[in-house]
């Protein structure tokens, strides 16, 4: 039922079905702990989803299954489909390296490559994939345009990534991820490190990339999902696993949501 | 801003501020150290005069007890704290200047004993037409270092690798086999130098190459090598963070680009230090060689066929000769071992320092 609000919200900004990100009753493991259960949601293409909730209801662990990174930890398992454009990511034979190269992640702590300067590092999925590209330079510049970073670093993109300040790195590793043209960007509270104005111009950058690409952002930062995202999903564990309590526009979230524990949440009220 | 600044009545714009370390210890208070020393070991040689101490040893002994009880006197005034902080700094410092004797001893007793063997010549002969105790101007060790260069290069170029990949093997790859490599990559460590040299001996000397050579050499020495890399390797992997491989997972990256583009390249100066430690394990091997590219006093650079000369097996062998001579030679030749671990040691971490901005 919280799904149909997405998809009638999403007809109503008149974006064509089919595209876009669609998780269907998703649980995850870790070996016997059910960290996530049934979570059926849909991402619209071009728009922003803000994942909101208490820490350890299962929204990072949400997001990571997202672009198959909840497989690198051991004991892990999962069930349920991803669909991308309608394709289930999680189908045999699907190549995860291939998934990750069009779903981008960007993490909650900035980590550039310590052994790649700045131009490096924005291009390094290029160079890891070994995906073919016809002008690199035109590449690196719109990728740190398009973060935000260009007219910070143009001057020394020969410079060690780790010199740059937490803000720029974080936008740093926007630009690496942007670099590869992603359909999708997700983003695992990408401006908990950072500071006032740095999060602002993460903020701006986010509405920005959202007319090119669809966005996943967890944030624990109420004010950033009400100015940043199209969308919120409202995530809850009560000591059992994780589950969607309520998906809205995010106006509706919060203002007028459904469910009293969405309000509470919402509100400050516990949490 | 200076404008604004200016305008403000509270805030006077200093003319000249003179920059100032505050942090640095003043003069006096080295001076005054220096006292403590000098109150200190003249306690320490009272003490030695009349008590049953006697000797250098007898002196630092004595000195364990007096530089830390003179520290301690210092800030009596101070309280029970103080007292024990500066306890604990001298009887830490004495520790410290106790590791450092065999370690100094050592390079002195060399120096002193090999200088008289040692001539401009003793670097670029050989020992072809001496004898080991002719006269001290003639002969030198050139075969045994370009002998020691040539096999523990190669043993590099097989252990440095093999090393590195095992370790990958166990950390990165995680493969099912991980522990076992690990196991016998432990177990390895603990073979006695003479086994690998009787290894290699019985299945490559006797049974293929029938004579002794370089390349048997070799591979006595990076058994020996192998667990001291893949072991250091492996350590310094662990250090690597998570997020780093999820950043390049997340790139679409496979878990090749990654290990070898992204996790490598950021622990290079740690892998150089592995290399270093598994060369300055092997270089002073002497049983290994004996049995595989034995003792020569020509120099050769044949690495296939035939002995050739090594430091370790050239003081070997010019100490069992005994002559004082031959001593004096022996001396030299571990003085020149241990220059070359020691410029290897210094070149190593030059190069795996520069254009490292990471760790």
């Amino acid at each position: 039922m919280t799904n149909d609000s997405i998809d009638r919200n999403a007809a109503q900004l008149d974006v064509s079905g089919g595209a876009g990100l669609e998780a269907r009753e998703l649980h995850a493991w870790f070996g016997q702990h059910h960290a996530l259960a049934d979570v059926s949601l849909r991402f619209p293409e071009n728009t922003v989803t803000g994942l909101i909730g208490p820490s350890g209801c299962g929204k990072s662990t949400f997001l990571r299954l997202l672009n198959r990174m909840h497989e690198f930890i051991p004991g892990a398992a999962m069930a349920g489909e991803v669909r991308l454009n309608g394709d289930d990511i999680y189908a045999p034979g699907v190549d995860p390296t291939a998934i990750r190269k069009r779903i981008g992640m960007v993490f909650q702590k900035p980590n550039p490559f310590p052994s790649m300067n700045i131009a490096e590092n924005v291009l390094a999925g290029i160079k890891l994939t070994g995906k073919k590209i016809d002008d690199r330079d035109s590449l690196l510049e719109e990728s740190l345009v398009r973060a935000g970073l260009w007219k910070e670093v143009r001057d020394r993109l020969k410079a060690p990534g780790s010199s740059l300040s937490g803000g720029q790195q974080q936008r740093l590793c926007i630009a690496r991820a942007l670099a590869m043209q992603p359909e999708v960007l997700l983003l695992d509270e990408p401006c908990s490190a950072l500071d006032p104005v740095s999060t602002l111009k993460v903020e701006e950058t986010i509405v920005q990339l959202s007319e090119s690409m669809t966005i996943v952002m967890v944030t624990h930062n109420m004010q950033q999902a009400a100015r940043v995202s199209d969308f919120c999903a409202f995530f809850l564990s009560n000591g059992g696993p994780g589950r969607l309590i309520e998906a809205d526009v995010t106006g509706r979230i919060f203002e007028d949501p459904r469910d009293t524990r969405t309000a509470d949440y919402v509100q400050g009220r516990f949490g | 801003m200076t404008a604004s600044l200016e305008s403000m009545p509270v805030f006077e714009m200093p003319g000249h501020v003179e920059p100032r370390r505050p942090w640095r210890r003043p003069a006096r208070s080295f001076l005054s150290s220096g006292a403590t020393v000098v109150v200190a070991s003249v306690a320490a040689a009272l003490i030695v005069l009349v008590s049953p101490l006697a000797g250098l040893l007898g002196w630092y002994a004595a000195m364990v007890v007096t530089f830390p009880a003179a520290l301690a006197a210092r800030v009596a005034r101070s309280g029970g704290r103080a007292v024990a902080d500066r306890i604990a700094t001298g009887v830490i410092t004495m520790g410290f200047v106790a590791v450092t004797i065999p370690w100094v001893s050592i390079v002195w007793t060399v120096v002193h004993r090999g200088l008289k063997a040692f001539y401009l010549g003793y670097l670029t002969t050989d020992m072809v037409v001496n004898s080991p105790d002719d006269p001290l101007n003639v002969g030198g060790v050139s075969h045994a270092i370009v002998g020691t260069l040539i096999q523990v290069l190669m043993a590099s170029l097989i252990a440095v690798p093999l090393g590195i990949v095992a370790a990958v093997y166990i950390v990165e790859v995680r493969g099912r086999a991980a522990r076992w490599v690990r196991f016998f990559t432990q177990a390895m460590s603990g073979v006695p130098s003479i086994v690998a040299g009787l290894f290699v001996y019985a299945t490559v000397v006797v049974a293929i190459t029938h004579r002794f050579n370089a390349v048997a050499g070799s591979l006595a020495l990076s058994i020996l090598m192998l667990p001291t890399v893949a072991r250091t390797a492996e350590e310094v992997l662990k250090v690597v963070s998570d997020d780093l491989r999820a950043a390049s997972y997340a790139l679409g990256a496979t878990e090749f680009a990654t290990t070898s583009r992204v996790v490598l390249p950021a622990i290079r100066s740690g892998l150089v230090t592995s290399a270093v430690l598994g060369v300055a394990r092997v270089a002073g091997e002497t049983a290994p060689l004996l049995l595989t590219s034995q003792y020569f006093v020509r120099f050769t650079t044949n690495i296939t066929s035939g002995p050739m000369a090594s430091l370790p097996t050239y003081v070997f062998g010019n100490l069992g000769v005994g002559s004082e001579n031959s001593v004096a030679r022996a001396w030299a030749g571990s003085g020149v071992l241990l220059t070359i671990i020691f410029v290897l040691f210094i070149s190593a971490r030059l190069l795996g320092g520069r254009n490292r901005n990471g760790r």
